[in-house]
């Protein structure tokens, strides 16, 4: 199937990333080392403060060679793009390759909530999903991971060893059994190999 | 793939809502309509959507409830305090050239926004010449905001809003707190119109001076948004302000050249042209 337009191939995969307390150094690890060209969107929540304005895009631009931006409400997913969760909104995927933003209330205390982003995502796309769950303090994530395990997409979970916050991507592996725990470096490989 | 038997039967839902209730949800955001759905067969104790949909059918003291699950959103008085101050900083010298004022706040929820405004404009001086139109589709919210009654332990985050808001008065001025309740000031209400109106089903007001609808777009497709900004553009009086949430925006809409930019940052529009 082309798109109508001509002008790009259709997305058929997405990376979804969460990651809480140690999260901008290991979320800089990896998306430093993905090349301007990856093939599939990146959506990624990390916990910030609700009220921070988001420097998280300015922070980690200058670093990474894709597209960094905040996600807009119910724009179209691009591949070589990586997009923030906005403070104080969860984001949502929806099923027509879109995102969008809500207001609902907090999710395991958190808006964003990485259970949101996941649960959306497994919903939308089912085993054409990965998702990554990276260092932090909190539960959240464990869910969404453990749907995206079960609708067949592919399930990652930064080694607890070498997480600088080991509680979320333990709680993400007990959740979610299926999933791999790997070192950063080795993450990366897996999201390179997937754009392979 | 059990996914799409959900997505098939919820569709079915918001048909059924539509045809039977006339409450149209059928452009709505899917993503989160479906979370929210999933969320209340579980708390309201249906094995299935399709449950819900004969049950709903066949009875509708259901209706409120499950509205409640596709509607109700929880704000905070002064959300986002730097939209507050620039209403008051730089849309309130313009309005007070008026004699009289018409402000519409579409899909009031319980209120919070709502007296957020009817403070600000009592503190500016604005509110005896002020009317204030509140609605919302649910009528259960709208009792709510009717009330004006708050949980106290959300009222220490309201006043550090409203203190960030450039407040020249004290939240407390407006409240009495009771049983942990903060019961807010009724005469704050007395011009105030509720009504019940849909930004998806209904017409528009007339002659707004300023309309404040904060993150109710958001749950909308694209062309539902659209829908509603054109009711916007045609119940702004000439030069009235439209402000909308923080991560919402005019750009993408057909209605784009009917408004300016008036605080770009805080999606502060004003009407302009025909």
């Amino acid at each position: 199937m082309t798109d109508p337009t001509g002008d790009r191939t259709p997305l058929e995969r997405a990376v979804v990333i969460g990651a809480s307390a140690g999260g901008v150094q290991a979320l800089s690890s990896i998306l430093a080392a993905l090349p301007a060209h990856y093939p599939h969107p990146i959506l990624i929540v990390l916990h910030v403060p609700q009220r921070s304005d988001s420097l998280l895009v300015e922070l980690m631009r200058p670093k990474c060679g894709m597209i960094v931006k905040e996600a807009e409400d119910k724009e179209m997913l691009r591949q070589g793009t990586v997009y923030f969760a906005p403070p104080g909104y969860h984001l949502l995927m929806e099923q027509t390759m879109t995102v969008a933003l809500s207001t609902d209330e907090p999710v395991n205390f958190s808006r964003p909530a990485i259970d949101v982003l996941f649960e959306t995502a497994a919903d939308a796309l089912g085993p054409d999903v990965t998702g990554v769950i990276l260092t932090g303090a909190n539960h959240d994530g464990a869910q969404g991971l453990c749907a995206i395990g079960a609708a067949g997409g592919t399930a990652i979970v930064q080694d607890p060893s070498e997480a600088e916050m080991p509680t979320m991507p333990r709680a993400a592996l007990e959740a979610c059994p299926s999933a791999r725990s790997l070192r950063i470096d080795a993450i990366v490989q897996a999201l390179l190999r997937e754009a392979a | 793939m059990a996914n799409s038997t959900d997505d098939h039967e919820i569709q079915l839902l918001l048909e059924d809502l539509f045809q039977h209730y006339h409450y149209d949800f059928r452009l709505y955001a899917r993503a989160s309509i479906k979370r929210r759905l999933l969320q209340a067969r579980v708390q309201l104790g249906f094995g299935s959507i399709a449950e819900i949909r004969s049950a709903v059918l066949r009875d509708a003291t259901l209706l409120p409830r499950l509205l409640d699950f596709l509607t109700v959103q929880v704000s905070e008085m002064f959300r986002d305090p730097s939209y507050f101050r620039a209403l008051r900083e730089q849309v309130i010298p313009h309005l007070r050239t008026y004699p009289s004022l018409k402000v519409w706040v579409a899909g009031c929820s319980n209120g919070e926004e709502l007296y957020s405004l009817a403070i600000l404009f009592h503190e500016e001086g604005l509110a005896r010449k002020t009317m204030f139109y509140a609605t919302d589709i649910n009528p259960t919210a709208l009792k709510a905001a009717q009330a004006a009654v708050y949980p106290l332990d959300r009222v220490r985050q309201f006043t550090e809003n409203h203190q960030q808001s450039g407040a020249r008065s004290s939240l407390s001025d407006y409240y009495t707190a009771d049983y942990g309740r903060a019961v807010f000031d009724r005469s704050l209400g007395s011009q105030i119109v509720f009504s019940d109106h849909s930004l998806v089903t209904d017409a528009a007001f007339g002659e707004m001076h300023l309309i404040s609808c904060r993150n109710v777009l958001i749950y909308f497709d694209r062309d539902l948004q659209d829908r509603a900004i054109g009711l916007f553009r045609e119940s702004l009086a000439r030069r009235g302000f439209l402000g909308l949430g923080s991560k919402e925006s005019l750009r993408f809409s057909a209605h784009a050249d009917a408004f300016g930019a008036f605080v770009g940052k805080e999606k502060i529009y004003q009407r302009i042209g025909a």
